[in-house]
């Protein structure tokens, strides 16, 4: 019965909310707005948007999956100094607000930037030669830096609970590196490898900031024009219209997805990674490691430390605490202002909310996904219920946010709707996270438990909790920094006294002029920065009983 | 078992929901930008026994949404915020109830563009353009003087601008090119910035922050911001500053002036209350603070201002006009023509 909590809960703050949205703009006056479905077909406009939506998301995954797949290897088999710390890292984009990243990148890349000034002097050249700005490339570059920590923590961290029995095997009866590769350990991998495209898919296809922000305005997505049709134009009817057409996509995207993932699972065996991660020998495998911690700090810490360092630098090139100093004055007085411990506390209170309530709710979901049974009836159920769980991913934040303004909005004054809302974009990677590990546990493994006498519960409890709680805790990381990087949903939800959160708080000093307010912008990003890796490093010390690091 | 109470959960949500508005509780839904001091509501609600809730709610078009979503069962009392450029559309929703505050005596009639008194003025910005003083200073390059100089190969490459279908100052800047040059001569004068390289950034902080020269690593000396950012520049300053290092470029018909106005929310269950806030928004005391809390100008004639935007705001003499209701029916069209001209 537990299963239907998340269902339940969906319907209420997802499905409900949608429905009223849906119902207002598309019959405005009791009937059906014909006309905004009309110009929908007739402008090619849209067909290119739902196009350009689809490829860049597509290009955008696959290049992720190709910078992080070697990452997510290294992650999966070895020990090496500071590795804990440059994983809780490399999540740390996950969170980081559009504008300023877009300025971190400005500082290395622009016209004006570190690169540039390099390869100017070096090559005496008069303009700069990399001119990325408002390109494609720059939006690639983004969306491989966002979600690079999804294929670490998702297929890394599966990868490094995969038991080597299989590899070892292949090995021994004579297959080379490649062979062992392609048949042993892809096949393997492959519920993960599903999950992780899946996920960065729908983030990409619903991406916004980074398209806006980074790409310029020549480009536009499905999520942009729903945003430009719903909040500058008003129709409302024509951005129901694109949410459905959004949906419908999602929507199908799920059934291949599902799909795929029946076809490639397959049992397998699960060690504790005290088993199976190794440290670094060999010259091979030295070369291996620093390549790929060389090149996360590159592409992800060198845009952060930018940003670190340009909150120490005032507007006359000098070291200054100017900018963490004046975060707890208010200088106007204003009612509104909030101290920064105090919004470090709230973005904290709620990222924990969000993090018990999105893995209990993914998990309690994925638990049932799980025990799909082989029956037709069943099966579909759970390709249907799957199907919608990731939904949340893949509609517009814009479109839900009204919709709770005219479901829900005798609640919007109750601060306990930013978690609730946090939990609903959050829990689909926790069921992307735990899923592939549990649909993964041998059967023989539960069927010996029960024959030896373990009530369900109690197999539960001692063989598929042990097992999965490493990929539990993996989606706890993912609710804690959803929870700490939102900005869309929370900025809807009326925010009365002092509720406000990190992003939230930066996005109010960037809204005004000053060198003071954008170092403040800054500094405090750069405390969002230290407070999400000092919570991830928190939450992978969490163990399971004395199981040790499954 | 200890799960199943996850199961209490959204009837918790129903009861801790229940009784929320008490008694002389007057909630006040406005944008992110709005900002009073403590001090100066704690007085107001001292005096006037009424309790006020403030609900920011993202930026400006965004809260007008929410409430023409939610008409007939508003989540507020009083909204703040909608400005000229969706006056119309406000006013059309029929959002808004009638109410002849004795403080309009004090505002210019130039403000007041409601008839029926549904939408009161309470302060205004003029959007114009900025340019960084330094950049040109070390050229020995004269600032653009007007919106003409822009489109003069001297100043090729040296504009950013908002894109007004995602911008409210970037949709106020077409405005003022459509006021100043009319329906007929704004694309021709926006084709000529595009060959001149204009740049298109999606929202102000992306066009000040990302590419103006006196605040960022860009390249732009001359981007789209309001009059009042050069004494914002004085007073968010890290260091203490003598001169304001940006200026506004406030010759006659460059700018558009964007007036914020306040109204009452039909079926308000508080109308007292709701009135006693407006008269509080339209008065001094609040009037004389706006300056600083929100870096516009005040609408009352009687409000003195503070010193910073005495000596840095520059205030144009006359800003391009463009009738709301000519925004309204042709606000859509515009962005659209303006889109094929300047990014397709």
């Amino acid at each position: 019965m537990l299963f239907w909590v998340p269902i339940v809960f969906l319907a209420l703050f997802f499905i409900y909310p949608l429905l009223a949205i849906f119902w207002v703009s598309l019959l405005p006056d009791g009937q059906f707005a014909l006309e905004a479905l009309r110009e929908l077909l007739a402008r090619p406009h849209y067909m290119r948007t739902v196009w350009f939506t689809i490829w860049q998301a597509a290009l955008s995954t696959f290049l992720t999956l190709l910078v992080g797949l070697p990452g997510a290897y290294v992650f999966g088999h070895y020990h090496f100094r500071g590795r804990q710390i440059l994983k809780a890292l490399t999540t740390v984009p996950f969170v980081m607000p559009t504008v300023v990243v877009a300025a971190a990148f400005r500082a290395l890349l622009g016209p004006s930037g570190r690169l540039n000034q390099l390869l100017q002097s070096l090559l005496a050249w008069e303009s700069p030669p990399i001119q990325l700005e408002h390109s494609l490339w720059l939006i690639l570059l983004a969306h491989v830096f966002y979600n690079y920590t999804v294929v670490i923590r998702i297929v890394g961290g599966f990868w490094a609970n995969l038991s080597r029995h299989s590899e070892e095997a292949a090995a021994v009866l004579g297959a080379d590196r490649r062979r062992v590769m392609w048949h042993v350990t892809l096949p393997a991998l492959g519920p993960a490898l599903l999950a992780a495209t899946l996920l960065i898919f729908l983030f990409t296809f619903t991406s916004f900031g980074v398209i806006l922000i980074l790409g310029g305005p020549r480009f536009s997505t499905l999520e942009t024009e729903i945003y430009r049709q719903a909040v500058v134009f008003l129709k409302f009817p024509v951005a129901a219209a694109l949410s459905i057409l959004q949906i419908v996509f999602t929507y199908g995207i799920m059934l291949a997805y599902t799909h795929f993932q029946r076809r490639i699972t397959a049992p397998l065996r699960f060690q504790s990674q005290q088993m199976t991660l190794r440290p670094v020998v060999t010259r091979r495998e030295r070369i291996l490691v620093t390549a790929n911690v060389v090149l996360m700090v590159i592409l992800l810490l060198a845009p952060l430390l930018a940003l670190v360092e340009r909150s120490f630098v005032g507007a006359d090139g000098r070291f200054t605490l100017a900018y963490y100093l004046e975060l707890p004055v208010n200088r106007r007085g204003s009612v509104l202002h909030v101290a920064p411990l105090q919004v470090v506390v709230n973005s904290l209170r709620y990222a924990a909310v969000t993090v018990l309530l999105a893995t209990a709710l993914g998990a309690l979901s994925a638990w049932h996904l799980a025990s799909e049974g082989s029956q037709g009836k069943r099966r579909r159920w759970a390709g249907w219920l799957d199907s919608l769980l990731m939904l949340p991913l893949g509609v517009s934040a814009v479109t839900l946010g009204f919709g709770y303004v005219v479901a829900l909005g005798w609640l919007r004054t109750w601060e306990g709707l930013i978690p609730l809302a946090h939990s609903l974009i959050a829990f689909p990677f926790v069921v992307r996270s735990v899923l592939p590990v549990l649909r993964g546990i041998g059967p023989h493994l539960r069927e010996a438990a029960a024959v030896l006498g373990a009530s369900p519960g109690r197999v539960r409890r001692e063989v598929d909790l042990p097992i999965a709680a490493r990929a539990l805790v993996v989606g706890a990381m993912f609710a804690f920094t959803v929870s700490m990087g939102e900005f869309g949903a929370t900025s809807f939800i009326a925010r009365p006294g002092a509720t406000i959160t990190l992003p939230i708080a930066i996005n109010r000093f960037l809204g005004q002029p000053g060198t003071l307010s954008f170092g403040q912008a800054v500094a405090l990003s750069t405390i969002l920065m230290l407070v999400c890796a000092g919570g991830l490093l928190a939450i992978e010390r969490f163990r399971y009983g004395d199981i040790g690091e499954f | 078992m200890t799960m199943k109470r996850w199961i209490w959960i959204p009837v918790l949500v129903l009861l801790v929901s229940c009784g929320q508005s008490g008694q002389n509780t007057v909630r006040l839904m406005t944008h992110d930008s709005f900002s009073v001091s403590a001090e100066l509501l704690q007085s107001f609600e001292e005096e006037e026994g009424i309790r006020v809730v403030l609900l920011p709610s993202g930026d400006a078009g965004a809260v007008l949404n929410q409430a023409i979503l939610s008409k007939g069962n508003p989540l507020a009392d009083v909204f703040f915020g909608v400005d000229n450029a969706f006056l119309s559309r406000a006013l059309a929703a029929e959002l808004f109830e009638p109410y002849h505050s004795p403080r309009l005596t004090e505002i210019p009639d130039g403000l007041q563009l409601d008839p029926e008194y549904r939408l009161l003025p309470v302060d205004y910005g003029d959007v114009c353009l900025n340019y960084d003083k330094a950049w040109f200073a070390q050229r020995n390059l004269a600032p653009p003087a007007n919106l003409e100089d822009l489109i003069r190969p001297e100043y090729a490459g040296l504009l950013v601008v908002e894109n007004p279908a995602t911008s409210s100052p970037g949709l106020a800047f077409l405005l003022a090119t459509i006021g100043h040059l009319g329906t007929g001569g704004y694309l021709d004068y926006w084709a000529k910035l595009r060959a001149n390289d204009v740049l298109v950034a999606d929202g102000w902080e992306e066009a000040y922050w990302g590419h103006f020269t006196a605040a960022s690593d860009g390249t732009r000396p001359v981007v789209v911001s309001y009059a009042s950012s050069p004494p914002a520049e004085v007073f968010y300053s890290e260091t203490p500053l003598e001169e304001a290092p940006t200026a506004a470029i406030v010759a006659d018909g460059s700018c558009f002036r964007q007036i914020e106005f306040v109204g009452i929310l039909k079926g308000t269950k508080q109308r007292a209350a709701a009135r006693a806030l407006v008269d509080f928004m339209l008065g001094w005391r609040f009037q004389e603070e706006i300056p600083l809390q929100m870096f516009m100008f005040p609408a009352n004639l009687n409000a003195v201002l503070p010193e910073v935007f005495a000596l840095y705001a520059a205030v144009p003499q006359q800003t391009a006009e463009v009738d709301p209701i000519d925004i309204e029916v042709h606000r859509e069209e515009w962005i659209e023509a303006w889109t094929e001209v300047v990014l397709r």
